[in-house]
């Protein structure tokens, strides 16, 4: 219940600009992805650069990189979980 | 265990006064009794509802309020009895008020959160009420696709009404996993937690896990009813399974928000009252966690008749069996700690007592239903609103008497009348039985649910389970007047009235806003009294 001691910031500005500036790029990289011609790649395209995308705000806007590992994991086991929602109701789908 | 507990501060209930200083309270033992007063008139009117059900059903043939009226009565008493009442019940009222203390907190991590959470609920409560204002819903409360996208009632209120009741649990689910991992007391490392504490924060994952995705799924269905676009109906393109996946995904694992709490306390009564230290800490701390993981993964089994792939059916169904191993596990425990213990069958005791009976028959019926072969034939019977009821009411339901019981001169300081509070408990258990066993042999006969009117060969099940009804009320209106009375002219309850070990007994009774004026340091289990057994 001790309100923790004011640290400042614990990484230097120029990394969360760096961070900003890497998703505006993926953003424009998914919008130019949907004039490629990629057929039905296009989908896991659009989903690997949202999860990179995702993966970047967690890390660093959430700061999971420089918390304890419990976090990690804690997010971890919190994707794992949706993951097997998704892929019994899938697996439905594919076996009706 | 020592405490240093602030003895001279005044206690809680008189911490502030007027209307005010409740409503912006922050102290979680006053949220909790805000919430224990708003459960209380919910859960009172959702019991009036279902009299009306066992009325409507007291004979064969429309009695007084028709088929289009029974199917609104049956949708508010399902909304509110889940939503309002079991659901929130054990982890919003003593889970509020006793997991900070239980860990030698003086409060949850998020205070204002947990306030928030409480306006939440009553806002969500009162989007509810208001649907009946508007002339009820006639969905269920499964409001199962393609029906609740095209019937002309207002379904749109109880969805954002159960939409803003999620958010209430899910802040409260996130208030308690931080509050076990930050503001637990040094001395106490995860293996000497209270396990009603253990059974909260397993609840807790699961309500932030499973409750965004119902959250999403009523949306979705608002997104079809007013804009059109197909998601669930067929003639939409859409595929009405998908929602049953979608809904069951969260409101299985929400079975176990009901139960796991009260499992909770069922842990923390036995051996009180046993005198015994209980048996398999470990494994009851660790089933807890079992349960709420395996209970995420079986919501197929309420799909086994929708037209869902075999294989996934036969996966359900394993997986179906397997969660019953945890609970296996519990039971057997809680046996094993009675065994040879100096048994006290005091109240809170006989609604444990209570609880193992009437969960396991909930449990093993659940079984019967979980075999694929058998649940074709008892799918939408009557058995099932008797197993469900013998599991959500015969659990979660008792236990939230029960827990009142045991707590009540911790929370306000008084004593009840043992002895009405025990002809209290006879009536409801009896009144209980009477109520939904009839139900059993009913839809094992044929019996279909959700119908207001029936063949007259299955009118004896549904006499006796209409005068079980009365029977039950009368027990629970006894009960409530009995504690109502012990709030007022109960005796004064010592510090410590049933011998408990764990932190809260520790404190004054009630408790003062800041329990503790200096963490306390613990030293032993929660449920060792090898102290007391050597001193006498």
């Amino acid at each position: 219940m001790n309100a923790p001691a004011q640290e400042g910031h614990l990484v230097p500005c120029s990394v969360y600009v760096w961070v900003w500036a890497a998703l505006l790029c993926l953003t424009a990289v998914t919008v130019s992805a949907k004039y490629a011609d990629l057929q039905h790649l296009a989908i896991f395209a659009a989903l690997l650069i949202a999860t990179v995308k995702a993966g970047l705000v967690v890390l660093y806007f959430m700061h999971v990189r420089f918390e304890k590992p419990i976090f990690a994991v804690m997010i971890l086991v919190l994707l794992a979980t949706y993951g097997i929602y998704i892929g019994l109701t899938f697996v439905d789908y594919a076996n009706r | 265990m020592d405490a240093a507990a602030g003895a001279a501060a005044p206690n809680y209930l008189r911490a502030g006064k007027g209307l005010a200083s409740w409503l912006t309270t922050t102290d979680h033992k006053r949220i909790g009794i805000l919430y224990l007063i708003a459960i209380l008139v919910f859960f009172l009117f959702a019991v009036c509802l279902g009299l009306m059900i066992r009325l409507e059903l007291f004979s064969p043939g429309e009695q007084f309020v028709g088929n289009q009226g029974y199917n609104r009565i049956l949708t508010l008493h399902g909304i509110t009895m889940i939503f309002l009442f079991i659901i929130p019940s054990v982890p919003a009222v003593f889970g509020n008020f006793f997991l900070p203390i239980q860990i030698g907190a003086n409060d949850v991590s998020f205070p204002r959160l947990n306030l928030a959470s409480w306006y939440f609920y009553i806002g969500g409560g009162l989007f509810a009420l208001g649907s009946v204002i508007l002339g009820g819903v006639d969905t269920g409360w499964t409001f199962y696709i393609p029906y609740s996208a095209d019937t002309a009632d207002n379904v749109y209120l109880p969805i954002l009404a159960a939409f803003i009741l999620g958010w209430s649990s899910i802040l409260t689910g996130l208030n308690f996993i931080v509050t076990v991992h930050r503001l637990r007391v040094p001395s106490m490392p995860w293996f000497r937690m209270p396990l009603f504490v253990w059974a909260l924060y397993a609840t807790s994952w699961i309500q932030i896990l499973a409750t965004p995705v119902v959250g999403i799924t009523l949306l979705l269905i608002l997104l079809e009813r007013f804009l059109g676009i197909g998601i669930f109906d067929p003639a939409k393109e859409g595929d009405p399974v998908l929602y049953q996946h979608l809904f069951w995904i969260y409101s299985h694992p929400a079975v176990y928000i009901m139960v796991l709490p009260a499992m909770g306390i069922v842990s923390e009564i036995v051996p009180v009252f046993c005198r015994k230290t209980i048996f398999g800490y470990k494994f009851i701390a660790i089933s807890s966690l079992a349960i709420a993981g395996i209970g995420s993964l079986v919501w197929g089994h309420h799909m086994f008749t929708s037209g869902m792939a075999d294989l996934e059916r036969i996966v359900f169904s394993l997986l179906t069996f397997l969660v019953a191993i945890p609970s296996g596990v519990k039971v057997f425990n809680w046996l094993a700690t009675m065994y040879k213990g100096s048994i006290r069958l005091a109240t809170p005791f006989l609604y444990a007592l209570a609880f193992i009976f009437l969960f396991s028959v909930g449990g093993f019926t659940g079984l019967l239903q979980g075999a694929l072969s058998t649940d074709i034939h008892i799918h939408d019977t009557s058995f099932i609103v008797a197993h469900f009821h013998y599991t959500m009411f015969g659990g979660g339901g008792v236990m939230f008497f029960g827990a009142l019981h045991y707590w009540f001169p911790k929370m306000f300081g008084r004593t009840y009348c043992e002895s009405v509070a025990r002809w209290a408990f006879a009536l409801f258990f009896v009144g209980f039985n009477c109520l939904y066993f009839p139900l059993f042999l009913a839809g094992l006969a044929g019996m279909p649910r959700r119908y207001a009117d029936y063949l007259p060969e299955y009118l004896v099940y549904h006499r006796i389970s209409s005068i079980g009804s009365w029977i039950l009320v009368a027990g629970i209106v006894l009960m409530l007047a009995n504690l109502l009375r012990a709030l007022f002219k109960g005796e004064r309850a010592g510090r410590d009235p049933w011998g408990g070990a764990t932190l809260e007994w520790t404190v004054p009774s009630p408790p003062p806003t800041h329990q503790f004026a200096a963490p306390p340091v613990v030293t032993r289990g929660p449920y060792e009294y090898a102290r007391e057994r050597a001193s006498g």
